[in-house]
């Protein structure tokens, strides 16, 4: 199993790869399409500012390669500003385009503290998982939420995340484990 | 809202967990991986490392201690002391913290939180603020910053700063109760979350703290000991605090 890991210029990169290690699977950092269209599963980590990720993404020619991946079917993971960024646009920063993997946008968080900083339980599963975030998705293709907000969404073969599974501990590593298994 | 938070502080000198009360008398009392791992079984939501040695002796080990605490660790962590620029505060993310934590840096040059927020992203910039009669204190508590408390955290918020580590310098390390006077002035002047520090001496005592900041820094009250933070984690839940279940 190996399993394809953006690497283009945003944080996390690292506990993303040592998070799929400890579950036994080959990472790889992918910097160039290549890398994202063989793999297993190819993982969209992000955390930041939506333009600079984007611009990174672009800039060696990732977009493209994790388009071109979800329209043959491949398993994509977005974790984070790595949802966020497969949606058709994020509101941040006077609005950036995202890759449009997902019909929906990143919306700021309008209620309660922000950033949103903390575990909290995600329904259906039930399962306490650890976010930090500012922005969140809207989208009809919502599977679980926390808290009224979107956190997990599902569109073909793209399954995005609004917490951060690398550091949501026995829960995190749990759910890794399936996103593993049905790569 | 997201779970209160309970957060131990790990005081991090040449790579090693040091105690004293904070910055004075300090004595080795363990590795920062081993003890930051046993916290985490023992049910901690995320681990604070705080090279207090870094800003006056200026040395730079928190990259080191990132790497290797990312490696053992799968729980959110944040690393503090010493960073003074962008470059400093990234390498310490790209080795795997989830946070940095600035002061002193911020305090001579408050512009550097924005640079920070802008590169980081404004969830990753803790601004740990010291303070002490409604004053923030710099260098380890060692200066003055002229700077009343409230109004610098209204600056800090607006600059781009996530979160605030307030520190009550007068309370550290006594257990005699967190400073809820100061907490409630800061959650009313700011809707950042706030993360309590100084004077957790019992159950009660951090159970208020939660009940105005959104997580608790706990050092001296653990005693590195974690087997001390699965009985406060089970007396919080009696005294009705709702703890993530961390099975």
């Amino acid at each position: 199993m190996t399993v394809a890991i953006c690497a283009y210029g945003a944080g996390n990169v690292r506990s993303v790869e040592l998070a799929f290690r400890r579950l036994g699977a080959r990472t790889e950092l992918a910097e160039e399409p290549r890398s994202v269209l063989d793999a297993d599963l190819a993982v969209l980590p992000g955390v930041g500012a939506a333009r600079s990720a984007m611009d990174g993404l672009r800039l060696r020619g990732l977009d493209h390669a994790l388009r071109e991946r979800a329209a043959a079917g491949g398993p994509i993971l977005g974790v984070c500003l790595g949802l966020q960024l497969a949606l058709d646009e994020s509101e941040e920063d006077g609005g950036v385009a995202g890759l449009g993997l997902v019909a929906g946008r990143a919306v700021r968080l309008r209620e309660g503290r922000v950033p949103r900083i903390g575990w909290a339980p995600v329904e259906p599963n039930g399962e306490t998982y650890w976010f930090a975030h500012s922005y969140a998705a809207e989208t009809d293709a919502a599977v679980a939420t926390s808290e009224g907000i979107v956190a997990v969404v599902e569109s073909g073969s793209f399954l995005g995340v609004q917490f951060h599974p690398e550091k949501s501990g026995a829960a995190g590593a749990r759910f890794l484990e399936r996103c593993l298994s049905r790569a | 809202m997201p779970l209160p938070r309970l957060i131990p502080c790990l005081d991090v000198a040449g790579g090693r967990v040091v105690k004293g009360v904070r910055f004075r008398e300090l004595r080795d009392v363990g590795d920062p991986v081993e003890l930051g791992a046993a916290y985490s079984d023992a049910g901690a939501d995320e681990l604070v490392f705080l090279d207090v040695s870094a800003t006056l002796e200026r040395r730079g080990s928190a990259v080191e201690v990132a790497s290797r605490v990312a490696e053992r660790v799968s729980i959110p962590f944040t690393v503090g002391g010493g960073i003074r620029s962008v470059a400093d505060a990234s390498a310490v993310l790209e080795a795997g913290a989830d946070k940095i934590s600035v002061n002193s840096a911020v305090l001579t040059r408050p512009a550097l939180i924005a640079e920070l927020a802008r590169t980081l992203g404004t969830q990753a910039v803790v601004v740990a603020i010291d303070t002490e009669g409604g004053r923030v204190h710099s260098h380890s508590a060692t200066r003055d910053a002229e700077r009343d408390t409230v109004a610098w955290a209204r600056e800090c918020e607006e600059r781009g700063a996530g979160e605030l580590l307030v520190t009550a310098i007068d309370r550290d390390g006594t257990q005699s109760g967190y400073d809820l006077e100061l907490l409630g002035a800061l959650r009313d002047a700011v809707s950042l979350p706030v993360i309590a520090s100084g004077g957790a001496g019992s159950a009660a005592h951090v159970a208020a703290a939660l009940e105005v900041s959104q997580a608790a820094l706990l050092a001296s009250i653990l005693h590195e000991q974690p087997a001390r933070l699965r009985s406060l984690r089970d007396e919080l839940r009696s005294l009705g605090v709702p703890l993530r279940d961390a099975a």
